[in-house]
């Protein structure tokens, strides 16, 4: 049966994808929640939360106040604590009962600006979506809010990076080492959403002359960004050695013709070694390193939202168990997250490939750091 | 931050016990989470029921937290989730995903389960989904498991009883009423057991009784021996609704025996049993005697070194503080963000002998940015405590951790003092969630 998992993981909420986007800008952002999704959050989704101080709170939602509709409660929450605070931006995300209860987000941000005058978003949000959905909402709206004014391009070639969250990266030293990367590639990183940022080096984004879509949570800003500032993106995770100078060279290439451009093969590709489980971007980046580098011909299934633009022509894009497991049945090599190894055949060579945004920190210290490096470490 | 009149509801971070109202000190409004997590929480808890099965009935942003606790503590096969997605608000099929939902994973699972643990969620209690026609049909199609109806509803924490009584309520719903053994007695509520050194276990098996103990219990038929138990104790506040429905359930005797750091009061409470057992009272004197000793020692050892203690060490934090202060402990702070009624006498008590003692809130929002660093050497005494004053010199310890009686303030006192003498590594032990439970990360 559909929405049933008799032993899998669920991946980080949409309200997660908005706290993660946002955790280093300076704002400050509240789950309108009762409890649970703050502990959910700061445990399981957020691996910054011991060592980085960030205002990321809930509105400890009560019965009476779903009941009668109290949303003076949480505006007025909200901007007594960010009077003492005063973050640089406030963000409201929604959770499952203020979706019941019908609660109007842009309304409640736009009274919390209005009191507080401090520049504020609200995303409806609500627990049913991933956080990459999340993530999406929160970056666009940056993007919608801040990258306002005409913006003078950078003298060598800028680029931001786009969908960067610790959900998808984690804290191994991946952020770090794409910027890096580009860097030694002769390419000056503007902003990187938002890993590594601040809210100002955001706001510059309009002065790169090509984006570098990492995750789909990237996606609808890398577009807000071309209407906005003609910006081209690129879609592609700069993993492996080869791949990751395809990467370097097709942000070049787009930069130049000013079209946008996937760094990975959509083609269909026929017979498959195996199948690799996880996020478009990263799932595709690798399946393009794996083949050029081991020869290793996989197959992407996608459990998560997914544009069509970022999917391959043979790619999988499922996401219940059962379906999941059939699409699993008879394949020989398999690269997953560990929690998915219950519902793999037991013949298949499994590869574990921890996700933080499926299995949190249980396999955190696993996690490689794979951008410009060479697969070895994973096959 | 402001300043504050006398018994005021604080709109800050810190007061004196003086200044506070009872029992809720703080204002509430905007809540932070801190980094300690040894607290159980209701997957912790459940999993106490030995070989049940768990079903969690929520949207994906609510099943995350509980799915990785599962994860967690390396019991994934004894876990499972139904995902409520927006067509289901709309199409108003809530009832039909429960039952569809429940049957279908009972039927991939490898083995059918003695019993199952289904946790519904707000969403639920807003739409008025009819939960007693989904248990009714799941009972008639699954005649050989026995449901227990948990719930995930925190937005309810403020009304009637809270979630962690409705969890320990569930915990022993299943029990099938039997014919009682006088010679049987059933501790409930707790995620720990109880030390065996206690005055409370040696009570009990010195006079012939089976000490029951859903935290002992090595699978399901021992954990239905729990019904045959003629009295049923509690000390944790948040288990008497467990123990009143055991009382009327299974026809058990309840008996509340409150944990305490007063002597006179361990000592009432133990009579209270005795006679409650029918059975002579007992001397107590050398086991206070030895908590006095071990208190004196532990006092001479720490000397004026400042102590900070949070709620979730013991459920009495104010009862301790009382009784440290009064052995010359220099107790500087206390974490709480309200108190249980039956701590109002220790408050007030404390407003007269302590008046300086500094209350500090866990979940206020400025706590995020609450200084962790102290001029000396702290004790803390508990995972909170410890976070918020940035020391590696911590009793790690949650819900009591067995400790009760006099035995418990000797093995506090120990604690107290190993923790002086030894740093831990803070980070690292008061992330682990629900402590004593078998996690790993």
């Amino acid at each position: 049966m559909k929405q049933t998992a008799r032993i899998i993981s669920t991946y980080a909420a949409d309200v997660s994808g908005v706290c993660s986007a946002l955790y280093e800008l300076g704002g400050m952002t509240v789950m309108h929640d009762a409890s649970g999704c703050n502990s959910t959050y700061n445990t399981h989704d957020e691996p910054r939360w011991y060592d980085m101080d960030s205002m990321v709170y809930i509105s400890a939602l009560s019965e009476m106040e779903a009941v009668m509709g109290d949303d003076e409660k949480l505006v007025g929450d909200i901007v007594s604590v960010a009077k003492e605070l005063n973050p640089k931006f406030i963000a409201v995300a929604g959770t499952p009962i203020p979706m019941v209860i019908g609660t109007d987000f842009a309304a409640v941000a736009s009274m919390i600006e209005k009191r507080s005058g401090i520049p504020t978003m609200g995303f409806s949000t609500n627990g049913m979506h991933s956080y990459l959905s999340g993530a999406s909402m929160a970056f666009a709206g940056l993007a919608r809010r801040f990258c306002l004014g005409e913006t003078e391009k950078t003298e060598a070639l800028g680029a931001n990076i786009l969908g960067l969250t610790p959900l998808d990266f984690s804290v191994n030293g991946s952020a770090q080492d794409i910027k890096a990367l580009l860097e030694q590639n002769g390419i000056e990183v503007v902003s990187s959403w938002a890993m590594g940022s601040s809210l100002e080096q955001l706001e510059r984004a309009g002065a790169a002359h090509v984006n570098l879509v990492v995750s789909y949570a990237g996606l609808e800003t890398a577009k807000l960004l071309k209407e906005r500032f003609g910006t081209p993106y690129v879609a592609g995770v700069p993993v492996g050695r080869e791949f990751s100078s395809l990467v370097v060279q097709r942000l070049y290439s787009a930069a130049r013709t000013e079209e946008n451009a996937v760094a990975y093969p959509k083609k269909a590709r026929g017979h498959f070694d195996g199948v690799i489980i996880g996020e478009s971007v990263m799932a595709h980046s690798l399946a393009a390193a794996a083949l050029l580098e081991q020869g290793k011909n996989l197959r992407v299934l996608c459990p998560l939202e997914a544009e069509k633009e970022l999917l391959g022509a043979d790619s999988l894009h499922v996401h219940d168990e059962t379906d999941i497991a059939e699409c699993l049945a008879g394949e020989r090599l398999i690269v997953a997250d560990p929690l998915y190894k219950p519902i793999c055949p037991k013949d298949a060579v499994f590869v574990p490939l921890a996700h933080e945004a499926f299995s949190g920190r249980i396999f955190r210290r696993d996690i490689p750091d794979l951008i410009g490096r060479g697969l070895n470490s994973l096959f | 931050m402001k300043n504050l009149r006398a018994g005021a509801v604080l709109d800050s971070t810190q007061a004196t016990i003086a200044e506070a109202a009872f029992p809720v000190p703080f204002a509430q409004g905007l809540e932070y989470g801190t980094p300690a997590r040894g607290t159980w929480n209701i997957v912790h808890t459940g999993m106490l029921i030995p070989q049940a099965h768990q079903i969690f009935v929520c949207a994906a942003g609510c099943l995350r937290g509980v799915v990785l606790t599962a994860a967690e503590m390396g019991l994934e096969e004894r876990f499972s989730t139904v995902e409520i997605r927006e067509n289901n608000l709309l199409d108003g099929d809530m009832e039909e995903l429960i039952i569809e939902g429940v049957s279908d994973i009972l039927q991939r699972l490898p083995q059918m389960p003695p019993a199952v643990l289904i946790y519904t969620s707000c969403i639920h209690h807003f739409l008025a989904c009819d939960l007693d026609r989904v248990y009714d049909i799941l009972r008639q199609r699954f005649p050989h498991v026995g449901f227990a109806q948990c719930y995930m509803n925190p937005i309810m924490r403020k009304s009637g009883l809270t979630p962690d009584q409705l969890m320990r309520h569930g915990l022993y719903s299943l029990l099938e009423p039997c014919p009682l053994n006088e010679k049987s007695v059933s501790i409930l509520g707790n995620d720990l057991p109880t030390d065996e050194s206690s005055e409370l276990y040696q009570i009990l098996s010195e006079e012939g009784f089976t000490i029951r103990d859903i935290t002992r219990c090595r699978d399901y038929a021992e954990y239905q021996q729990m019904a045959q138990s003629a009295l049923a104790l509690t000390y944790n506040p948040a288990a008497i609704p467990a123990g009143e429905f055991v009382q009327q359930h299974l026809g058990a005797k309840h008996l509340y025996l409150p944990l305490s750091y007063d002597f006179d009061a361990i000592a009432a409470g133990y009579d209270a049993l005795c006679d409650t057992l029918g059975i002579a009272r007992r001397d107590f004197s050398k086991q206070r005697e030895r908590a006095d000793a071990a208190l004196r020692h532990a006092r001479h050892l720490i000397g004026d070194t400042p102590v900070e203690i949070d709620y979730t060490l013991t459920f009495k934090p104010l009862g301790l503080a009382r009784l440290l202060l009064s052995y010359g402990f220099r107790v500087t702070t206390m974490y709480a963000d309200a108190f249980l009624g039956e701590e109002r006498q220790d408050f007030e008590a404390l407003r007269e002998t302590a008046p300086d003692l500094l209350l500090r809130p866990t979940i206020h929002a400025g706590m995020r940015f609450a200084s962790r660093e102290r001029e000396q050497k702290v004790l803390a005494l508990g995972q909170k405590a410890a976070y918020f004053a940035g020391t590696p010199h911590f009793v790690n310890v949650v819900e009591c951790g067995g400790m009760f009686g006099f035995d418990g303030i000797c093995r506090l006192a120990k604690l107290m003092e190993e923790a002086f003498c030894e740093e831990k590594d803070t980070k690292a032990l008061i992330q682990i969630k629900g402590l004593g439970c078998g996690c790993c990360s």
